[in-house]
């Protein structure tokens, strides 16, 4: 049997990172085709691609033996290829039947041509009896609203259907309720991509699964009596780069010790440690495992429900009443992993990014001594090789690498003790990586206490003393980063044991 | 590791003749306001009259852009920190209505204390219409649009009930000479008013420039998120903000009853559109984060001049206002090719 979808040593590359470097891969008909790999293993980047979003730089897509080329989404759709994303696109003020024909309206000189029976007869395709056509999506369970994006795709006759972590955002009773639904998708001849993190998933639902890393397809075939662990060896094993220093720093007191720290809606749920001064500690997981919210806890950016932060040896707050300003008072400071949303007001000149947290040091009764400000705005700059023209240049004119560096830049000059940076390296070239990883060694060398959390499991087993794993809210135990492998990091990240 | 040596180059290559290509853009948008207050102003000075150039004309088309400016001032704060305040119009209305009654009150006298606690009233009252859009605005996280455009309606209607719905007379005093166009003494050249309006433009513009207000100010509108990751009391600051606005609005509403000499409620409909226009105009952002001092002085004498120009050129009201209109669009634009300038560096 020919595959319906064929994708070819497909290359793509944005400036210098090579997001995908010859990927290849076969889905047929009526398969359910996993696809698997770690964060920035390229699958985003194949499936925009997929969808026409993107352009492949090189490589051939053929959909029914016949050359697959969108220019965009929209071509994409009418070729056949569904997308259901993560976050999902129902209109919730609209009824289920007109988000069903969403972008699909037929009209008669303008009316509307309304198709409640396709629209009733593929909700019943995919077993759903109890949805009212007519009623408003936003009152469905986030289950349902899914349910109702797969019938957008039946009625577009799509021939492939791609899921994007379909289940991140459901409860457990709901992903089994998907499950069937993707089962009865798959009996209509329809071949879906699933994409999810989660192993335990993908061998139950897969009939198939190809392996992405680094960009490259790393294995591929039947997922028939395969186990969760005969998945995980593709998807690491790659070499650790000499991108890492090495490091011998003796630990000091503790610095900072969360107490059973609570967040809003339960994450984190519960979460206790303690790091030292000159300890860079770890936190992996998978995207959507609370890593970000743990840290956001504890600065005091997120709600916190319950437990406490105890800084240095007498200090103790509570996380219900952390804030910003009081955990930076303490000495606690945070690197965003949203530079561009969050980290840096990229309308602003490198100066008052780099001081905007600490400008009182400058300030007299509210008067700022610019000429101060400047001069160590231009020391920190080059003191981390922050290439700018000027300290007056808007953030926005910088390159990825040299933002990242001044959020570092700012952490620093607040000469705070604790440095909680949240994917410290998040879409920055190599060589800034390494530069990074060098400035956060050598902040712990001066004695600060780090907490870095990385979607990249090499960086941290290189740049970490000590690593946690956290799995749906919750943090594993503390062991020293020899003390682990990559294949219990993975199984705990996606399994919780 | 160092950065390829290729990659470094090719960089600052792009950026330079970036620079250079957008060099007059850059000048058109930084020096913009300016640009347009010499282009309407030379304008008028070669089709008008003789006598729009005369001392006593810019004299008068001076005092007519007070009310306004200081007012922008005020709203330029609001406008940079990213919100928006509908009420200022309202709040010149209730302000004068404020000052008429306190001076009836304090039984229609007309002696300095009197006078200065009635013009502190009007002022306080706007501030505190301010503090409650800003209270609103961060306690209940309800959008700025909406809660100005309700105590816009709600200072209207506490300006009429005061008032008993007519105009409050009040005997003359020595406020009414503030909005004089000769001033009493004359040695001040300009009227009071005006002499008020420069002051409040270097207080703003050296808040704006050189203190801690200032630079919050432009990071909760430049970036609120980022604000608020570097600890900077997002919502504290925002009150602040209102009741400033509210404040200097406050001074323009006592302005206003010099102007008019008596308390309208009904006067000053629609002024808090000039008066954002007036801050757009001069290089402020509805997107946050940009605007000055000066430029929104600037943007209410582009207004008043055009006003009074087209008043001698004997040009209808209805072609004033499509004039104005199209010179806010206009500034719109100039200030969204500043913006495509920056992204395209990005």
């Amino acid at each position: 049997m020919a595959p319906i979808l064929k994708l070819e040593n497909i290359h793509k590359a944005f400036g210098p990172v090579r997001a995908l470097r010859g990927v290849d891969m076969e889905v047929f008909e009526g398969e359910v085709h996993a696809l698997i790999g770690e964060n920035g293993a390229g699958k985003s980047t194949l499936m925009k691609i997929l969808s026409g979003a993107y352009q492949p730089d090189e490589g051939r897509m053929l959909l029914d033996g016949r050359p697959y080329h969108p220019r965009n989404p929209r071509s994409g759709r009418e070729a056949g290829i569904g997308m259901i994303y993560q976050e999902l696109t129902i209109a919730p003020h609209l009824s289920v039947m007109e988000n069903v024909t969403l972008g699909l309206e037929q009209s008669r000189l303008g009316w509307i041509h309304r198709r409640r029976d396709e629209v009733v007869q593929a909700l019943l395709s995919l077993g759903q009896t109890g949805i009212d056509p007519d009623a408003a999506a936003g009152s469905l369970s986030m289950g349902k609203q899914q349910v109702v994006e797969i019938a957008r795709v039946l009625l577009s006759k799509a021939r492939v259907v791609v899921m994007d972590e379909p289940t991140s955002s459901l409860s457990a009773s709901d992903a089994r309720a998907l499950f069937d639904v993707v089962k009865r998708l798959k009996a209509t001849g329809v071949a879906v991509i699933y994409i999810s993190h989660f192993l335990e998933e993908v061998v139950e639902i897969g009939d198939r699964y190809t392996v992405l890393r680094d960009g490259e397809t790393t294995a591929t075939g039947s997922l028939t009596g395969l186990s969760i662990d005969d998945l995980i060896p593709p998807m690491i094993g790659r070499s650790v780069e000499e991108l890492y220093p090495a490091s011998s720093r003796q630990f000091g007191d503790t610095l900072m010790t969360a107490e059973d720290v609570h967040g809003l809606l339960n994450v984190p749920g519960g979460v206790s440690f303690k790091v030292r001064r000159g300890e860079i500690l770890g936190i992996a997981g998978l995207v959507g495992a609370g890593r970000s919210e743990t840290l956001r806890t504890l600065f005091g950016l997120r709600e916190g429900d319950a437990g406490a932060i105890r800084i240095g040896k007498d200090r103790r707050v509570k996380a219900s009443v952390m804030s910003p300003h009081l955990a930076l008072e303490e000495g606690l400071n945070l690197l965003s992993e949203n530079r561009k949303e969050e980290g840096l007001a990229v309308g602003l000149s490198v100066r008052a990014n780099l001081t905007l947290s600490r400008l009182r040091r400058y300030a007299h009764s509210g008067w700022i001594d610019l000429s101060a400000e400047r001069e160590r705005a231009a020391h920190w700059v080059d003191r981390l090789g922050v290439r700018c023209r000027s300290t007056e240049q808007p953030v926005g004119t910088l390159s990825g690498g040299n933002q990242q560096k001044l959020c570092l830049a700012r952490l620093l000059h607040d000469d705070s003790d604790v440095l909680l940076l949240d994917e410290p390296t998040r879409g920055i070239d190599i060589g800034s990586k390494a530069e990074m990883y060098r400035l956060i060694h050598e902040a712990a060398g001066q004695g600060k206490a780090v907490v870095m959390t990385s979607s990249y499991l090499p960086e941290l087993f290189g740049v970490c003393d000590t690593l946690a794993v956290m799995h749906r809210g919750l943090l594993s135990d503390l062991r020293p980063v020899d003390d682990w492998t990559e294949e219990e990091v993975l199984r705990y990240a996606t399994s919780g044991r | 590791m160092p950065l390829p040596a290729d990659k470094v180059g090719g960089r600052a290559q792009t950026t330079d003749t970036g620079d250079r290509g957008g060099l007059l853009r850059r000048a058109l948008s930084d020096f913009g306001p300016f640009i347009g207050f010499v282009f309407v102003f030379t304008l008028f000075a070669i089709l008008g009259p003789a006598s729009f150039t005369s001392f006593y004309n810019l004299k008068t088309i001076l005092t007519q852009s007070v009310i306004i400016g200081v007012a922008a001032l005020g709203t330029t704060y609001v406008i940079i920190s990213k919100g928006i305040d509908l009420s200022v119009g309202s709040q010149i209305a209730l302000g004068p209505v404020v000052v008429a009654t306190l001076i009836n009150y304090f039984g229609g006298g007309t002696g300095a204390l009197v006078l200065i606690a009635a013009a502190s009233g009007g002022i306080l009252v706007c501030g505190l219409t301010g503090l409650l859009n800003g209270v609103l605005i961060t306690r209940f996280k309800i959008v700025p649009f909406i809660v100005t455009l309700g105590t816009m309606q709600i200072a209207r209607g506490v300006a009429k009930w005061i008032a008993l719905e007519q105009t409050v007379p009040t005997p003359a005093n020595w406020l009414n000479n503030l909005m004089l166009v000769d001033p009493d003494p004359s040695w001040l050249l300009f009227a009071p008013g005006v002499w008020i309006c420069v002051a409040a433009l270097i207080v703003s513009a050296i808040v704006l420039k050189y203190t801690v207000l200032g630079r919050y100010v432009f990071a909760i509108g430049s970036n609120e998120q980022t604000a608020r990751l570097c600890g900077i009391r997002v919502d504290r600051f925002k009150v602040i903000v209102y009741s400033l606005c509210g404040l200097l609005t406050g001074v323009a509403a006592v302005l206003q009853y010099s102007y008019l000499t008596v308390g309208d409620p009904t006067s000053a409909v629609g002024l808090e559109l000039d008066i954002i226009a007036a801050v757009v105009i001069g290089g402020g952002s509805l997107n946050g984060g940009e605007g000055s001092a000066v430029g929104s002085i600037v943007g209410a004498l582009i207004m008043a001049v055009l006003r009074n120009g087209c008043n001698m050129l004997g040009v209808p009201n209805f072609v004033q206002e499509i004039i104005i209109g199209a010179i806010i669009v206009g500034a719109v634009l100039i200030d969204q090719q500043k913006h495509r300038v920056r992204t395209k560096k990005m």
